[in-house]
């Protein structure tokens, strides 16, 4: 599913006075930094293909300490913590032997738990656990046929839950989450993990059979939460194309128009458009980023309507993007050679960044390996810190997590033998 | 008491070290082995069979007493030495190859 191995990338200096090593534990490094820096930590939750790692640092992020592997040996396909309690993370681990998992942590990643899953004094001592239950809601009151949808030889298919590729908190309860499934769905609790219902007007749309799967499976993988107006929420599944609700999740409609997909039969088609990742800043909830499988997107009405902006790259296929914490305006993509050769161009692993909204893009290359890298960086790996001056990571699946503590002007890894990264995201914690 | 030998990510994520003994009234059976070690330990529901038909995963596999008890009747009565709590009833994680021999005389 994933594609490309463990990477074997030369360049990249480790950023100064890190000294961590990853394995069981974690690895404490001495903090010597100002009061004022000390005041502000970052916490980066990285998911990979063998558990879950946490990366934590002062204002400064320069000494890291690792944490990790949690869930060791399990897939984990994201984490993200609660934006209302910092020390309310949740985790996605999954398995294809056995099934999906949700853990939850209430202490910032120092212990888990599965909600509802503890041990029980008697077989009949408490509920079944039903956190890591996801059934599509079929039910005639609040449900949807399970229909189906498009094969990858386009033939239909039954509907089938797999796995929990995107876990998002709500912007105002610790104890409401969203959670992108495969085969595409929304799910929500609001009981802290404990239960998950399907928000099933989404998959009701009545255009599922459409839907198919992109390399990795017909997976909803981003959900995006508007803190203006919290009925509208924006989703995007491989390989559908992106969705918005604006009354809470019971009516949804495509938002795809602009975007033109050659390799399905309608370029212009309403859905079935392979969207890898869309990204929005907070202060500007109607302007929208989008890395397709080609094209990156721009929209400005909520994605009413898209028009590209891939300019000057010198590749438009990718799967991140980013935006700048305080600047709605500068955004990050790391292009990838093709969709047959999911690595960077050249062998050079290089962000680009667009201080314009797009079209016009520039090339970071200070710390990262120029030569003889051929990894990935997955959809979810990229996220940025709101620190004065932002922060931005990603991760690769070679295992390299690269930081920069200039937006973006220098890289180091902190890590850099990590199993393949499958997600990063950042906490700025006061 | 049945015996229960669980795979280590699922020790681990029950919370368990070693084999798992558990009471099961009645006849013992796979189902209602994995009916009391759900309820027991919460967190593997769903990590060996589906949470709402009870289709065993597909990359998991039971065996006892050297047989390969996977694709038998769920409601089939177990061998009677997992019952008394002689042999106990392995849950695999399938890996690769390898055809384990037919369920032998224990049952």
């Amino acid at each position: 599913m994933w594609a490309g191995g463990k990477g074997e990338c030369g360049g990249g200096e480790f950023l100064s006075g890190w000294r961590g090593v990853v394995g069981l534990g974690s690895a404490r490094i001495p903090i010597n930094s100002t009061q004022g820096e000390a005041m502000s930590r970052v916490r980066v939750l990285v998911g990979t293909r063998k558990g879950a790692f946490i990366l934590s640092s002062d204002g400064k992020r320069q000494h890291w300490e690792v944490s990790g592997p949690h869930f060791a040996g399990w897939p984990v396909y994201h984490a993200k913590g609660s934006p209302v309690d910092p020390n309310r993370i949740y985790a996605s681990q999954s398995s294809d032997w056995f099934g999906q998992v949700i853990q939850r942590s209430n202490d910032g990643g120092k212990t888990w738990e599965t909600p509802g899953g503890g041990v029980t004094k008697t077989p009949d001592g408490m509920p079944v656990g039903e956190s890591n239950k996801y059934v599509y809601d079929t039910s005639a009151q609040t449900g949807k046929p399970l229909t189906t949808h498009q094969w990858y030889d386009g033939t239909q298919h039954p509907w089938e839950f797999k796995r929990v590729w995107h876990l998002e908190p709500s912007l105002t309860d610790p104890e409401t989450v969203y959670a992108g499934v495969e085969d595409a769905a929304l799910f929500r609790t609001t009981d802290g993990g404990h239960s998950w219902q399907e928000m099933a007007g989404l998959r009701g749309h009545g255009t599922g059979p459409k839907w198919q799967p992109g390399a990795g499976g017909l997976c909803l993988h981003t959900i995006v939460l508007d803190k203006d107006n919290p009925k509208r929420i924006f989703i995007a599944i491989s390989a559908a194309g992106a969705f918005r609700t604006d009354d809470g999740g019971t009516n949804w409609k495509p938002i795809n128009q602009g975007l033109r997909s050659q390799y399905i039969p309608d370029p212009n088609a309403e859905v079935g458009h392979c969207v890898h990742h869309m990204a929005m800043h907070p202060a500007r909830p109607g302007v929208l980023f989008m890395q397709k499988h080609w094209d990156v997107m721009r929209s400005d009405n909520a994605g009413d309507l898209w028009t590209e902006v891939s300019g000057n790259l010198p590749t438009d296929f990718g799967f991140v993007i980013e935006v700048h914490a305080h600047e709605p305006e500068t955004i990050y993509v790391v292009p990838i050679k093709s969709d047959g050769e999911h690595f960077p161009l050249d062998g050079q692993l290089r962000v680009y960044r667009s201080r314009k909204g797009g079209n016009e893009w520039e090339a970071l290359t200070k710390g990262l390996p120029q030569r003889d890298c051929y990894v990935n960086v997955l959809r979810d790996a990229m996220a940025v810190d709101s620190l004065d001056k932002c922060g931005v990571y990603f991760g690769t699946t070679g295992g390299q997590v690269y930081a920069s503590a200039d937006a973006g002007d220098s890289w180091a890894p902190i890590v850099r033998d990590l199993p393949a990264v499958l997600s990063v995201e950042v906490q700025t914690l006061a | 008491m049945v015996k229960v030998v669980l795979p280590g990510h699922l020790r681990t994520l029950a919370g368990v070290t070693g084999d798992i003994e558990i009471e099961v009234a009645g006849p013992p059976t796979t189902n209602s082995v994995l009916d009391a070690l759900e309820a027991r330990y919460p967190a593997l529901c769903g990590t060996i069979r589906d949470q709402v038909t009870h289709q065993r995963r597909p990359f998991l596999r039971y065996f006892a007493c050297e047989g390969d008890l996977s694709h038998d009747p769920p409601d089939a009565p177990l061998p009677a030495a997992v019952a008394s709590g002689a042999e106990p009833l392995f849950i695999i994680g399938a890996i690769a190859g390898g055809a384990f021999p037919h369920r032998s005389e224990c049952g």
